[in-house]
């Protein structure tokens, strides 16, 4: 049973790319519309996502035809009730670092301020196609356009920025065209582009070279985008140098849309037998999360910039969802996906904290920290919790995804990933109270006075909380959702994971 | 021996790899970001051109149809259309889609080597890293 015909999937993607191209012009006309004009499209989208939504879940998937061409000629659009889940998720990142980004963007580059929300409107449209398309091919064009948009925003950001974009641009490249070198090798064996057509088609060809070359291409190109362990080495410099609410939208979304796109198409275009038995990568997989989980995390212990730390723990956390992915089990599956949503919230929360200190204070050594949460309580405050989350504390999100990853491997019998899920949180618990302890304790370092003159001097300068009402909401918001996450973890499993879990691995 | 093996081998996935390398080593093996960005270029392409030579067909014709009136249709086999007599144009349509987007890429590419250099003055990796140093 689905819905055929309905705008609502045609209409998410429609808004946000049209009004990009009008942006400009509007801008030129009058720099104060551009705000309001940004959040109008995102919230159509967002009402066209929460409208898909409800259809999904009360009749079941959406279909749209483009121009009316029926796949497996025409493109198609198909809202499942995975893609619901991340249209959802996507529209609040979208509209929360939106609002966000006004300050924060006209006091980091007051220049560029038109042509940021023109880039971010094509990013989130980007994005929101490749949730919603069912076509290969047409997943590649969007890809293409999230990504040519993320490098612009990239390079907006202060000193070395432009050659941390430049260095997304090859690497993005390779990873995107590795992408569509598979597309290729995919459909020449079957000659289809569609993806219900080609899980149709695929399960005779699955011992084909053609399709095990492809799938191997497909595998690498997706991990060099959402920049696993040995092919992260874009990820920090791009985190680090862009702009701070570039660093919030890329964390929470790029890379964890990649990674939807490796689970998209090996569960639901391939079966879970293919990549198990036919061309073993689930254990490669698998382990290969379990080295990033840990090496992330050790890699962030020793940075002292926030916001690398922050990079280097999302090199960590990309590392849970690939390994959940590779178990190739219901629970493996669930925990994977419910990490990808929650870290998705909680990383892009705890880069708009970031982005509120250096807003602030324009610091972000983590030792110049000293005392901050006396005047900053509430993001100092929303920090806390948000780290909770990434160590996996109850009752965050965290906990919960981490627990599903658990009990996934202890249905496969790998004892030696539980270690590493534990250890890797330990980790980031060891990490995360470091900062935590300059916010709120005030260690003395003997080392460096003028640092303690400098931030007494300018932490005296604020007073109450500080940080404008625009920067503040969405940090909350964000939060409150990995809480929500956390609180609610059942039933968003009950109504988005366990409908499109395979049966093949259903236990 | 040598010889059968070199017939086996279809020359399209031959000139994709051997490309592909070429592309390969310029992005990774380069110190100069002009050149990283033409290997960028090279791998792209190569890719590219595999994906067009899908298409082709031994002994067939480009994917037009010339219109048949009724006066010429005097024999059955004439007006029938065999897909194996044309080439498959799909992968070529596809192609022109992934050679725009190759264009945009390349063209912001060439966009952030602008600023690279008007703030740093150089393009070669080990000098930039330098400048960049002493600038924090």
């Amino acid at each position: 049973m689905s819905v055929h015909q309905h705008a609502a999937p045609a209409l998410i993607i429609a808004c946000p790319l049209i009004t990009s191209f009008v942006l400009p012009l509007l801008g030129r006309w009058d720099r104060r519309v551009v705000l309001p004009v940004t959040l109008t499209a995102l919230i159509a989208s967002s009402i066209g996502s929460v409208t898909a939504a409800h259809i999904v879940l009360t009749q079941g998937p959406m279909d749209y035809f483009w121009g009316g061409w029926e796949p497996p000629w025409g493109i198609a659009f198909r809202i499942d009730h995975l893609a619901a889940l991340m249209l959802l998720l996507l529209c609040v990142i979208a509209l929360a670092i939106a609002i966000f980004s006004h300050r924060s963007i006209l006091k980091e580059r007051p220049d560029s301020y038109v042509l940021f929300y023109t880039v971010y409107l094509l990013l989130i449209s980007g994005l929101l196609g490749i949730v919603t398309t069912a076509d290969l091919f047409n997943l590649y064009v969007f890809l293409e356009i999230a990504s040519i948009a993320s490098y612009a925003l990239v390079s907006l950001g202060s000193g070395p920025a432009v050659v941390s974009a430049f260095r997304y641009v090859i690497l993005g490249t390779i990873g995107a065209a590795f992408y569509l070198l598979s597309v290729g090798y995919f459909y020449s064996v079957t000659g289809s582009l569609n993806m219900e057509d080609l899980a149709h088609l695929l399960p005779e060809l699955y011992s084909s070279n053609a399709v095990r070359v492809g799938f191997a291409f497909f595998v690498v190109g997706m991990a060099i985008k959402m920049a696993l362990f040995p092919m992260h080495s874009w990820l920090p410099g791009a985190y680090t140098d862009a702009p701070s609410a570039v660093s919030a939208l890329i964390s929470a979304t790029t890379t964890k849309v990649a990674a939807y796109i490796l689970l998209r198409v090996s569960f639901f275009v391939f079966e879970p037998q293919f990549f198990v038995h036919f061309f073993p990568v689930a254990t490669l997989l698998t382990w290969m999360g379990a080295i990033a989980m840990v090496l992330g995390s050790i890699l962030a212990i020793s940075q002292s910039d926030l916001k690398r730390m922050l990079a280097y723990s999302s090199v960590a956390q990309i590392g849970y969802i690939v390994l959940g992915l590779g178990l190739a089990n219901e629970m493996g599956l669930t925990g994977s996906l419910l990490h990808l949503v929650n870290h998705a919230l909680t990383k892009g929360g705890l880069f708009l904290v970031v982005g509120a200190i250096i807003y602030r204070t324009g610091l972000r050594e983590i030792q110049q920290l000293r005392n901050l949460a006396r005047r900053m309580p509430w993001t100092a405050a929303a920090f806390t919790l948000a780290a909770g989350s990434i160590i996996g504390i109850p009752p965050f999100g965290g906990f919960f995804s981490k627990l599903y990853l658990i009990l996934g491997a202890i249905n496969s019998g790998q004892w030696g990933l539980i270690g590493a899920v534990l250890l890797s949180s330990l980790l980031a618990l060891f990490y995360f109270s470091n900062v935590i302890r300059y916010l709120y304790l005030s260690p003395k370092s003997s080392e460096n006075d003028s640092h303690e003159e400098l931030l007494d001097e300018k932490v005296h300068l604020l007073r109450h909380d500080n940080v404008p009402l625009s920067m503040l909401v969405p940090m909350i918001i964000l939060i409150t959702g990995t809480i929500f996450l956390g609180l609610f973890n059942g039933s968003i499993v009950s109504s988005f994971i366990e409908p499109i879990v395979p049966e093949s691995i259903l236990q | 021996m040598s010889d059968s093996f070199l017939l086996t081998v279809p020359f399209n996935i031959v000139i994709y790899i051997v490309l592909m390398m070429i592309g390969f080593y310029a992005m990774t093996g380069k110190k100069n970001f002009i050149k990283k960005l033409v290997g960028m270029n090279i791998f792209q392409w190569s890719i590219i051109l595999f994906v067009v030579s899908l298409g082709a067909k031994r002994g067939a014709t480009i994917p037009i149809v010339v219109h048949t009136t009724p006066q010429n249709h005097d024999s059955l086999s004439m007006s029938a259309l065999e897909a194996a007599h044309y080439i498959n144009p799909l992968p070529h349509v596809l192609m022109l889609t992934a050679i725009v987007v190759g264009l945009a890429t390349t063209s912001v590419g060439l966009a952030l080597l602008l600023r690279i250099h008007s703030r740093y003055g150089t393009l070669e990796e080990d000098e930039l890293l330098d400048r960049i140093k002493t600038s924090e």
